[in-house]
């Protein structure tokens, strides 16, 4: 096995893939839930989550299917994410972002994501890019609470 | 004859490379196979020596790319047992599809009229006619699939009834290698007046293929599966049937005499090949038919037969492993899930040992959400890969669910 095979599928991310935190759906007040498609590969994800009146992520959950990648990806994004405001959130996954394609990334803001930066191998695999970024595309949705749909594709990842 | 199929290793200069130190193992050839040395060079001599337009060119040149454009034509009609008469080049199976449909569908299927089809389509041979249901108010039927990834045939002839105008199907499946009976079915079609078209892509350079012994109306393939170059393919079309076909593209080369209101059109071939076709590809697919033909293609035929028995004896060892589709009866590939691990992991782990799978849904989504699957991965072989690259791959995939699922 390679290197970069090996950062890509490092211990950390297996066990957020096999034990999914946070995985369930949320419904009631202040609910959102998005779900987001990544057509290329067939995987989809349903993330549900409940703001405060203030915009700030009470609860979030995550369920679907997908492979290792998205799975860890969502899994540790919902442990970030939960007690976050909108604006911290989406500056999250804006500093995410960086961290998995290698372009524009804030090395500063890069520590506050903890081990979502495990996640760094994914830019050594441009197609897997998506794969990581499909959960964050669907939070990023539901914090413009416009239930809907999300592809990856769209996106042009 | 006996071919020394290890030897025909070295007629493809891509195959002797290492990806991160390991040998390439290419088991896609169902995506798109690779290419012969002669027809590498073949694409390059043209350019280098005959380059020119075909047709109504007087020049030596041009009268060079013409000959060996309509030459190429011999040769696909030859190969598929048709005139050449009734040989459309076209860029693929998919832009022959479209082709019957938007031509022959609109001015043949009307509102009422049933487009059949199968639930193991590529979706390059079901969204043209959910297109053209839409533009004719025809109804698109399918024939189901049974838990083996085998047409249910017990449905057949109740969904063949006089109402279909159109069955179009499949010849090899490119998701589970399902081999459907074609000239079974294509007989059933036509004791009812139904048109047939046959989706050649995964038969075209796989096994024997003759249309004139199928009976099929229709016949697409594409060049870049069977050993030709990307962007050229061929539709075969039964001359009757061709004869009453409106043009779908306009512009030069189809047509006889152009007037500012309106037009006469060429008959033929020529009719469908609006503007300067892809020569270059054109004759260079002729190029891969003379290799495959130099072969035999039941040579390939047996030859992949016997690699596909065997990698699906040796896969029943792996751990976790399930195999989609038939046992016997099918063609060059395997799709399989392997328990813990997602396709596209799977597929990323494997490349890492220079292993060329492919996952994801192979264009057939209707037949993933049959099996309750995303998505699988797949092994697709060709006359060039050996039994010592099953052999690698069973060790891949041991390892990668021992990774991915301790």
């Amino acid at each position: 096995m390679n290197d970069e095979l090996r950062e890509l599928y490092q211990s950390v991310i297996l066990d957020h893939s096999r034990k999914p935190r946070n995985f369930g759906e949320l419904h009631g007040d202040g609910c959102v839930h998005v779900h987001g498609d990544n057509p290329s590969c067939g995987d989809e994800i349903d993330v549900f989550v409940k703001f405060s009146g203030d915009g700030t992520v009470e609860d979030i959950k995550f369920s679907g299917q997908g492979c290792a990648i998205s799975q860890a990806s969502a899994s540790m994004m919902t442990r970030k994410i939960k007690g976050k405001s909108s604006d911290e959130a989406t500056q999250m996954g804006s500093v995410f972002r960086g961290i998995v394609t290698g372009q524009d990334r804030q090395p500063e803001a890069e520590e506050e994501l903890g081990e979502l930066t495990l996640l760094e191998g994914v830019q050594h695999f441009p197609q897997r890019v998506k794969c990581a970024m499909l959960a964050w595309r669907a939070l990023e949705q539901a914090i413009n609470k416009k239930a809907g749909t999300v592809t990856t594709e769209a996106a042009g990842e | 004859m006996t071919i020394d199929w290890t030897s025909i290793r070295q007629d493809f200069p891509i195959l002797q490379q290492e990806i991160y130190g390991h040998p390439l193992i290419y088991f896609d050839s169902a995506a798109t196979s690779q290419k012969p040395r002669n027809v590498i060079e073949a694409l390059v001599g043209y350019y280098e020596r005959d380059n020119a337009n075909v047709h109504r060119g007087l020049h030596e040149l041009s009268g060079r790319s013409t000959h060996a454009y309509e030459e190429s034509r011999r040769k696909v009609a030859q190969y598929l047992g048709a005139g050449e008469e009734e040989i459309i080049f076209t860029r693929g199976t998919t832009e022959g599809i479209n082709l019957v449909a938007q031509s022959w569908g609109r001015a043949n299927v009307k509102a009422g009229d049933v487009i059949l089809v199968t639930e193991m389509e590529h979706h390059s041979n079901l969204v043209p006619w959910q297109l053209l249901a839409q533009q004719t108010g025809a109804t698109l039927k399918h024939i189901p699939v049974t838990d083996d990834a085998e047409l249910d045939l017990d449905q057949v002839d109740a969904l063949l009834t006089e109402q279909v105008k159109l069955f179009a199907f499949v010849h090899v499946s490119n998701s589970v290698g399902t081999i459907n009976p074609a000239k079974e079915l294509i007989a059933k079609a036509k004791a009812v007046g139904a048109t047939t078209l046959l989706d050649g892509a995964q038969s075209a350079g796989h096994m024997p293929v003759n249309v004139s012994d199928l009976d099929c109306d229709f016949y697409a393939f594409s060049g870049h599966k069977m050993c030709g170059p990307t962007g050229i393919g061929a539709l075969y079309a039964r001359a009757s049937v061709l004869a009453d076909m409106p043009p779908w593209q306009g512009g030069g080369e189809m047509i006889v005499r152009v007037q500012l209101d309106s037009s006469v059109y060429k008959d033929g071939p020529a009719r469908f090949e609006a503007g300067t076709p892809d020569i270059s590809g054109a004759i260079v697919l002729g190029e891969a038919i003379d290799y495959l033909e130099a072969l035999g293609r039941e040579h390939i035929f047996q030859h992949d037969s016997e690699l596909t028995q065997y990698a699906l004896q040796r896969m029943d060892e792996v751990k976790g492993l399930r195999i989609f589709g038939p046992r016997a009866n099918r063609g060059a590939l395997v799709a399989f899930t392997l328990e813990g691990a997602h396709a596209h992991d799977l597929t990323t782990y494997a490349n890492s040992f220079g292993l060329a799978l492919r996952g994801g849904h192979h264009c057939t989504q209707p037949l993933m959400r049959k099996f309750k699957v995303p998505s699988t991965t797949r092994a697709s072989f060709y006359f060039y890969n050996t039994r010592e690259e099953i052999d690698r791959m069973i060790e891949i995939l041991q390892a990668a669910h021992a990774f991915f699922a301790p």
